[in-house]
């Protein structure tokens, strides 16, 4: 065994409503890569955000040790003062500034008022030189590509002085090249002494990379494995992330006719609206019937919200093609409006920023896909409005005193019923539900689950994004795999399973 | 129980609170001269353009916090080419007309930017105060023109004959104006109760009967001491019923039509409401058209009450509506705001205006005061949002 740099004790994290770290323990070895991984919400983030101070002392429970004393990091500040610096997935550079002003931003060279750009740049370039960049630090972040972005970050936190390095995420939007450099970057650090923990999905970076692996699932830590001890695959790893237990928390659906195609997508490709010519979903085909339940599982930036937000109505993108039949007819969707008018409604990932107006009443958010059928001429009828509210909140058992209650007040679940009440109202045929579970508790789920079998008893389709595999497969008639903006493999759910779905995503990502 | 419901009371109601004790306080120290008729009527003469573009300025507030800041050019603007129009003989109602359809015009012109070319409003506008004043001067040619139709004046509440005339003839008091008030208060409480009442057998919460009677019975009591006082000196001045009218409709946009949920919705959530398949441009757009049409109609005020139309007129208009609807509890990230509070906001600035001037304080310091007024009011819009969250 060798020094224990960093000890973190029986954390817990509680956020209103839900606790997302539960008893999580983590032992990093001084000098070792250490691999955090886990499913989306599993807590490895928070987790990182607790270690670094970005929820301050005092704001959760257990103990933090790092070189044996225990820490209390009130800000980001703290952490970074005593060598623990973290590099977020989102790359927090200003695309605006030079290389050098970024890796010193907020830590500047020189006086308080006076800064010194010999000295900020003469070290800029010392530090990027150790990341393998050959750029000038005078060149701007908009003008490199984000594999040297990334790399940038790095530099910058070398230039903290940096001994125990995290990593969220790092190769999430680098391509396999830049990718595979990053990583020996990495090894080629931990040679040097630098001790790193590094969070990601791709799991053949983690048997690459890891000398120790922690798994987290659902808040709390379930296993730490030892890659030299151990023979570690990528099997083994999967086991540990997904393998809670299968019961009945799927309700039946009994005797659902399954009828003509509802929604054809053909040939889908769409690319990122600013990085022009990446292609974030890649020709993908899928369809979906009458009465059935597709699901399209993938993993954080596989490219399932991009899809169904291009086909709702070109809603996000560029360069968007491919053929869209519904019913039969091919149609083109140049706006919300007119996807819902074709009977496509896009029941959004994430209800607060795009889903909900949270200062509205549950009558307002009910009403707003569809105000035409509350009002006349542009006047709204009060009195149908309300009723309408009244109809959804019953028929979806939406808890709450009454319809005029403030949709930000209302829990988790109850806000994605009320999400799911207007676009029920809409009235379409084609639902794609983006995450529909997500952040709720079980017991919502079941009921949200028993809302997706009602409208499939009613001779709707639903498309249903998940990155939750238990509810893929519990809930699906068929499944589409999703990874990397292509669909990989469809499987009927009878024949899938936890394991040959993960499989599948592997594979995939080997063949690149 | 009482208490929790109390402050809750104290916290929906902070600025009418305010502006009751603002109006004490003013009583107190101008020895009761503020609540004198005639002071009464000035404050309604004086700052009917503030009430008018405060209803406009809203809209655009509501669409997440955006202002106009060319109104108070447009003002001048529009008033200018009245001015210059009924100078040269021009009949007084086309004159009228192509104020509003100048505002209308103007304001199309700033939405266009703003909505569809998306063009920050604050820039479009700023753009819009300059260019507007120079077009001001250009068609005043740098001059005051007079105003000397009767019947613009008399009508839109300018010269000393701009008040309804009195045909019931009550002498020393003005019947018509006291009949008047007592006529609205009871059709406030009888609209009040019967939407009420038939809220109640649809099924609708409505807020408890006590509640109720005791806020109609204020509404109506001020209402009915309002108009009295207006009795006393020369009545109903023309300029509340354009206040009035401009209160009710934009209340009934912003409450019952779908525009004017678009409005509130696009500045809570634009995602969400892009999302939900509203274009989120036409609230936008809509709300600058409409920021125009009053700023043609605070020309035509501003004009008539000044007998005439100087280059200079309208300067910082924008700003007393901006403060109107920000004190009046408009949010400064858009989404929320009520004509209610605009007029709060609006008496409270009129009423500390007079007040400081009856006391004699010098016109600087009033500014002083004001700008205090403005950003106590939205330091605590921000403390209160941060609570939420």
């Amino acid at each position: 065994m060798g020094n224990i740099i960093l000890e973190m004790k029986n954390i817990i994290k509680e956020f209103p409503n839900v606790r997302a770290l539960d008893n999580v323990n983590l032992k990093v070895e001084e000098g070792e890569i250490h691999a955090l991984v886990g499913e989306n919400g599993a807590g490895k983030s928070t987790l990182m955000n607790v270690l670094s101070g970005v929820y301050p002392y005092g704001t959760y429970e257990g103990d933090i040790i790092y070189n044996g004393e225990v820490c209390q990091f009130h800000k980001i500040k703290d952490s970074e003062e005593k060598g623990i610096v973290i590099i977020h997935q989102e790359l927090a550079l200003v695309p605006q500034m030079s290389i050098g002003e970024n890796m010193f931003l907020g830590n500047e060279k020189g006086k308080k008022n006076a800064i010194d750009w010999n000295e900020t740049y003469k070290d800029a370039d010392k530090y990027i030189k150790m990341v393998g960049l050959t750029e000038s630090s005078h060149v701007l972040i908009k003008d490199i590509g984000t594999g040297k972005q990334q790399l940038v970050e790095i530099a910058k936190a070398l230039a903290k002085h940096a001994k125990l390095l995290i990593l969220d995420e790092p190769t999430s939007s680098l391509n396999e090249t830049d990718s595979r450099a990053l990583l020996d970057l990495m090894l080629e650090f931990k040679k040097q002494g630098m001790t790193m923990i590094i969070i990601t999905h791709k799991l053949n970076e983690v048997v690459y990379v890891a000398d120790k692996i922690t798994v987290i699932r659902d808040g709390t830590t379930v296993e730490t494995m030892d890659c030299k001890k151990d023979d570690i695959d990528e099997a083994r790893i999967i086991k540990g992330m997904v393998g809670r237990e299968l019961t009945d928390r799927f309700p039946k659906r009994h005797d659902v006719a399954i009828g003509d195609v509802n929604l054809e997508v053909q040939n889908w490709s769409v690319e990122h609206p600013i990085y022009e010519g990446r292609k974030v979903v890649d020709n993908v085909n899928f369809n979906v019937k009458k009465g059935e339940v597709v699901g399209i599982y993938g993993l954080m930036g596989a490219g399932r919200t991009e899809l169904s937000m291009s086909i709702f109505g070109q809603s996000y993108g560029s360069n968007i093609t491919g053929k869209l039949i519904v019913k039969g007819q091919e149609i083109t969707l140049k706006s919300p409006r007119q996807a819902i008018d074709a009977g496509i409604a896009y029941v959004t990932e994430s209800r607060k920023v795009n889903g909900l107006v949270l200062t509205n009443s549950i009558k307002i958010n009910t009403s707003l896909a569809n105000m035409k059928d509350v009002s006349e001429k542009s006047i709204i009828d009060a009195d149908k409005e309300y009723a309408v509210a009244v109809e959804y909140k019953e028929k979806l058992k939406t808890k709450t005193p009454t319809v005029e209650q403030n949709v930000g007040n209302l829990s988790g679940g109850n806000q994605q019923k009320v999400l799911l009440s207007k676009w029920m109202f809409a009235n379409p045929d084609i639902l794609i539900l983006d995450e529909p579970t997500r952040g709720i508790d079980v017991g919502a789920k079941y009921e949200i689950y028993c809302i997706i079998n009602q409208l499939v008893a009613d001779g709707k389709s639903v498309v249903m994004i998940s990155s939750e595999l238990p509810e893929v497969i519990g809930m699906s008639d068929r499944i589409y795999v999703m990874n990397e903006g292509k669909f990989i493999t469809e499987m009927p759910a009878s024949e899938a399973t936890q394991e040959n779905i993960m499989a599948a995503i592997i594979q995939s990502g080997k063949g690149e | 129980m009482k208490t929790v419901k109390f402050s809750e009371i104290v916290k929906k109601y902070t600025m009418v609170i305010a502006l009751v004790l603002v109006v004490i306080l003013f009583s107190i120290t101008t020895q009761g001269k503020i609540l004198y008729a005639q002071n009464i009527n000035n404050l309604i003469s004086q700052n009917g353009y503030v009430f008018v573009l405060a209803a406009g300025m809203l809209l655009c507030i509501l669409t997440g916090g955006n202002i106009d800041l060319a109104c108070g050019s447009v003002v001048c603007f529009t008033g200018g080419i009245g001015a210059v129009l009924m100078s040269n003989g021009v009949n007084c109602w086309i004159a009228v007309i192509v104020m509003l359809l100048v505002g209308a015009l103007i304001g199309a012109w700033q939405g266009f930017w703003i909505a569809y070319i998306k063009v920050p409003p604050f820039i479009t506008t700023l753009a819009g105060m300059y260019a507007f004043r120079g077009l001001s001067n250009v068609v005043l040619q740098g001059l005051a023109v007079g105003v000397s139709d009767t019947t613009f004046l008399n009508v839109f509440g300018g010269g000393a004959d701009c008040y309804i005339p009195d045909f019931l003839g009550g002498g020393s008091i003005n019947m018509l104006c006291v009949v008047a008030g007592i006529v609205i208060a009871a059709l406030i409480a009888v609209v009040t109760f019967v939407s009420r009442g038939r809220a109640r057998r649809n099924g609708y919460t409505v807020n408890p009967l006590p509640g109720v009677i005791i806020k109609t019975v204020i509404i109506c009591a001020v209402i009915v001491w309002l108009f009295y006082k207006l009795a006393q000196y020369k009545g109903i001045p023309t300029v509340l019923i354009w206040i009035a009218l401009v209160l009710l409709v934009y209340n009934y946009i912003t409450q019952n039509t779908t525009m004017g949920r678009y409005l509130y919705a696009v500045g809570s959530n634009e995602k969400a409401t892009t999302l939900s398949g509203i274009d989120s441009r036409k609230p936008y757009f809509f709300a600058y058209v409409n920021m125009g049409l009053m700023s043609g109609l605070a020309g035509i005020l501003t004009t008539a009450r000044a007998q005439g139309a100087q280059p200079t007129f309208g300067q910082g208009y924008e700003m007393d509506a901006i403060a109107a609807c920000f004190i009046g509890g408009a949010s400064a990230y858009g989404g929320e705001g009520s004509i209610f509070g605009v007029i709060i906001g609006a008496v409270l600035m009129g009423i500390i205006n007079q007040g400081m001037s009856i006391m004699g304080i010098e016109a600087n310091y009033q500014k002083v005061v004001k700008g205090l007024v403005l950003l106590i009011s939205i330091i605590f819009d921000v403390l209160s949002n941060k609570k939420k969250n």
